[in-house]
């Protein structure tokens, strides 16, 4: 205990000296989030500032082992650290599918080598990561695609197509799921293999979405050539490293839809809703849903914590979830009327309201479809037979 | 707050399921009481054995000879008296009678006789089809050193088995809880069986007259004795309509994995496999609003009325849907009589109307939030 408090005033004298008054403020949007790389594009100083700080002490990724560019912190520091930066505001100083993604996979399937050359620049923000998964014609069924990779003796030859690639137009690397032996079945001849994005033979182009720009690309591969060394787990195996990481992103996409609301949908809309009885019967069962969905992520949190949680929750945790994220926007747009349908002027901010609502369509699409995910809980927690 | 049982109540569900399962089975007490007609509708040793069992003693403070426990522990044993359908009048004499009464003259009075298992408690609350608490029209005229008492009551559970009635009435000075004998002068017990075949009451109370220690507590006390009765009953209800959906979903999924239709089991087919996922999760997020809206009333929370009136609502509708999918995804043998599953169908009904359907709640959580 002694030594948590002793660590605890060490983090807050740390905090106190680096954490710059701009970076304890929330994130508002987009261009306030850091996401490094070769050629960083910070907002100001302040973001630089903070994340070279946290980079030197590898407080980016304070559960990683040292000799990864860790922090190697215990969980009873990693939650003090986490802890003090709530305190303050603290921002996350790094976001990265590096850290969220390929890091934790290279932990538990990577090489010495592959985790002592590729972590350290993780951690430090140094190079930025995008992930080649879906394809035109594997989407749902994931484990069909169809992106070749040759063996070609003293390196990997790369040829097909990814969609859906997050920021793939802005990242230095790519985890990329890939096909190794077209022969055998589907699930074991596919393999997780890094490359740079700068390596001749890879292009991308954007996707706009309905809501308007995205960060999501098509990204092709013409005769792209891979080092041999740089496939994650062994060859025909990379399915298994690709089932690791999808846990991880659902419980990513779920959590969003409740972030830092305090107030009700219908505190918010309040007088909108004095004179239409209909909507806000609307809203007030939505609120009933909400509040309600909120009691199950606490109380799936500390299931998790307590390692009671069921394996497939983060599976109805995520459709339930963006159901009612979908629900919440539809209500948001019924009320905001006209002026909500602005699609570019500062009344509406940008058309905000209308971007958002349709940017929540993909809510239940990415990351496994609600359809998907409800097989999944039919299958694994209800056991329906034949799932 | 952490939302998950402790040990303790880990045991206690342990203890409740089994005790129901063996002593509050449909056929041994719902079925049995209601083919025989019999106008308590429940069977009073199994009353008895609550007593025994020390559920009834859960919500009574241990300086009264109680337990001292709280609104988690009561949803506990409200959870599988739903799971089995089980007949008694634990809700309204354990609950929401004792949570009014507890710590006055009162409740000396009449929680021993509760806690034995022997006295039956009713709560005379509504008067009119609808739940409206805000409309309480009864009056309690003073009358010598006490009240005379005059209006009528409806959908009294259990009003025609019970030795005292805790009556909501407008004094002068607001409202008030009074206790009402059954053999009181000028009040008629008028008892009808509902759908889910329970056994209710309307009352007509024509001046009845009490003394001035039947009022439950001093003056302005009332309204959060009866807020607190409110909160209490709603939640209870709420974990016993889990109990309802869960069987529900049990009973279908198991059905969905047994029957054999076009040369395969039914559990098979992709429409009911995604009609069941989602209505396991609504009844998991409904789970989790009960037991968050309990432990915040035992922790006296601020908010705890209103994630009541979120759990009551969520824990209806989720139930609704659970009985309702049971019913169509049991297909013919789901309509008949024999087949359990309607039962669940209509205890369901029942027990959403009291106390507040999910509209009346759902309004309640909106006017709450300031809209």
């Amino acid at each position: 205990m002694e030594d948590q408090d002793a660590f605890r005033g060490e983090v807050r004298q740390w905090l106190e000296a680096h954490c710059p008054p701009e970076m304890r403020e929330p994130v508002r949007d987009e261009s306030d989030l850091c996401w490094g790389g070769r050629e960083p594009a910070f907002k100001n100083d302040a973001q630089r500032a903070w994340l070279e700080a946290n980079a030197a002490r590898g407080w980016t990724v304070p559960e990683w082992p040292r000799e990864y560019g860790g922090g190697g912190l215990d969980p009873d520091q990693a939650r003090i650290l986490r802890e003090e930066k709530t305190r303050i505001g603290a921002r996350a100083p790094l976001t990265s599918f590096g850290i969220s993604m390929l890091g934790p996979a290279l932990l538990r399937y990577g090489t010495e080598a592959q985790k002592k050359r590729f972590l350290p620049e993780i951690a430090r923000g140094e190079i930025r990561w995008c992930q080649g998964y879906s394809e035109p014609n594997a989407g749902s069924d994931l484990a069909s695609l169809q992106t070749r990779c040759e063996d070609k003796g003293d390196h990997w030859l790369v040829n097909g197509q990814k969609v859906w690639t997050s920021y793939a137009d802005k990242a230095d690397w790519i985890f990329c799921l890939v096909r190794t032996d077209p022969a055998a079945p589907k699930h074991q001849g596919i393999s997780f293999l890094l490359f740079d994005m700068r390596t001749p033979g890879v292009t991308t182009r954007p996707i706009r979405l309905i809501s308007g720009a995205s960060p999501f690309c098509e990204t092709f591969f013409d005769d792209v050539a891979v080092p041999k060394d740089q496939v994650v787990g062994e060859v025909n195996r990379g399915w298994d490293v690709a089932k690791y990481l999808l846990g991880h992103e659902r419980e990513m996409i779920s959590a969003m839809g409740l972030a830092g609301r305090r107030e009700t949908l219908g505190e918010g809309l309040g007088a909108a809703l004095s004179d239409d009885p209909v909507l806000r019967a609307r809203v007030a069962r939505f609120d009933v849903d909400y509040l309600a969905f909120q009691a199950l992520s606490e109380r799936m949190r500390d299931e998790f914590n307590s390692g009671r949680a069921h394996p497939a929750a983060p599976s109805m945790m995520k459709y339930a979830g963006t159901e009612l994220n979908k629900r919440r926007h539809e209500l948001a747009v019924a009320a905001g009327g006209a002026d909500a349908l602005e699609w570019e002027s500062e009344r509406s901010r940008g058309g905000k309201a209308a971007r958002d609502w349709l940017r929540s369509k993909g809510n239940s699409i990415e990351g496994g479809t609600s359809e998907i995910q409800l097989g999944i809980v039919a299958k694994h927690i209800l056991r329906l037979p034949g799932a | 707050m952490t939302l998950m049982l402790d040990a303790d109540q880990e045991m206690l569900r342990d203890t409740a399921r089994s005790f129901m399962a063996e002593n509050g089975s449909i056929s041994a007490q719902l079925r049995h009481w209601r083919d025989r007609d019999c106008p308590d509708g429940f069977g009073h040793e199994l009353w008895k054995s609550f007593g025994e069992m020390g559920f009834n003693s859960i919500l009574v403070p241990e300086a009264e000879g109680g337990l001292g426990l709280g609104h988690v522990e009561a949803g506990i044993v409200m959870e599988e008296i739903g799971r089995n359908l089980t007949p008694s009048p634990f809700l309204v004499s354990a609950i929401a009678f004792t949570e009014a009464v507890k710590g006055t003259a009162v409740g000396s009075r009449w929680l021993p006789g509760i806690m034995a298992g022997g006295t039956v408690a009713a709560v005379a609350i509504d008067e009119e089809s609808r739940h409206r608490p805000d409309s309480i029209g009864l009056r309690a005229e003073r009358f010598g050193n006490g009240f005379r008492l005059s209006g009528t009551k409806t959908f009294v559970v259990q009003g025609g088995s019970a030795d005292v009635f805790l009556v909501a009435a407008q004094a002068d000075d607001g409202l008030a809880l009074f206790a009402v004998e059954k053999e009181a002068d000028g009040l008629e017990v008028d008892p009808v069986r509902l759908a889910d075949s329970s056994m209710a009451a309307r009352l007509n109370l024509d001046g009845v007259e009490i003394d001035a220690d039947a009022m439950v507590s001093g003056a302005g006390e009332g309204q959060s004795r009866f807020e607190r009765l409110l909160d209490a009953g709603r939640s209870a209800a709420a974990s016993e309509l889990i109990g309802i959906g869960s069987a529900a979903l049990d009973m279908t999924t198991t059905y969905l994995g047994q029957r054999r239709q076009f040369g395969r089991l039914i559990g098979e087919f992709q429409a009911l496999q995604h009609r069941a996922a989602h209505l396991y999760s609504e009844l998991e997020i409904a789970r989790s609003a009960v037991l968050k809206a309990q432990m915040m009333l035992d922790s006296s929370d601020e908010q705890a009325s209103l994630m009541v009136s979120v759990a009551k609502a969520k824990a209806g509708s989720a139930a609704t849907l659970a009985v309702q999918e049971g019913v169509q995804m049991h297909g013919g043998i789901g309509m008949t009589d024999e087949h359990d599953i309607g039962l669940y169908m209509k205890r369901d009904r029942v027990l959403n109307a009291w106390l507040g359907d999910p509209d009346f709640h759902a309004d309640r959580v909106a006017r709450l939030s300031g809209y």
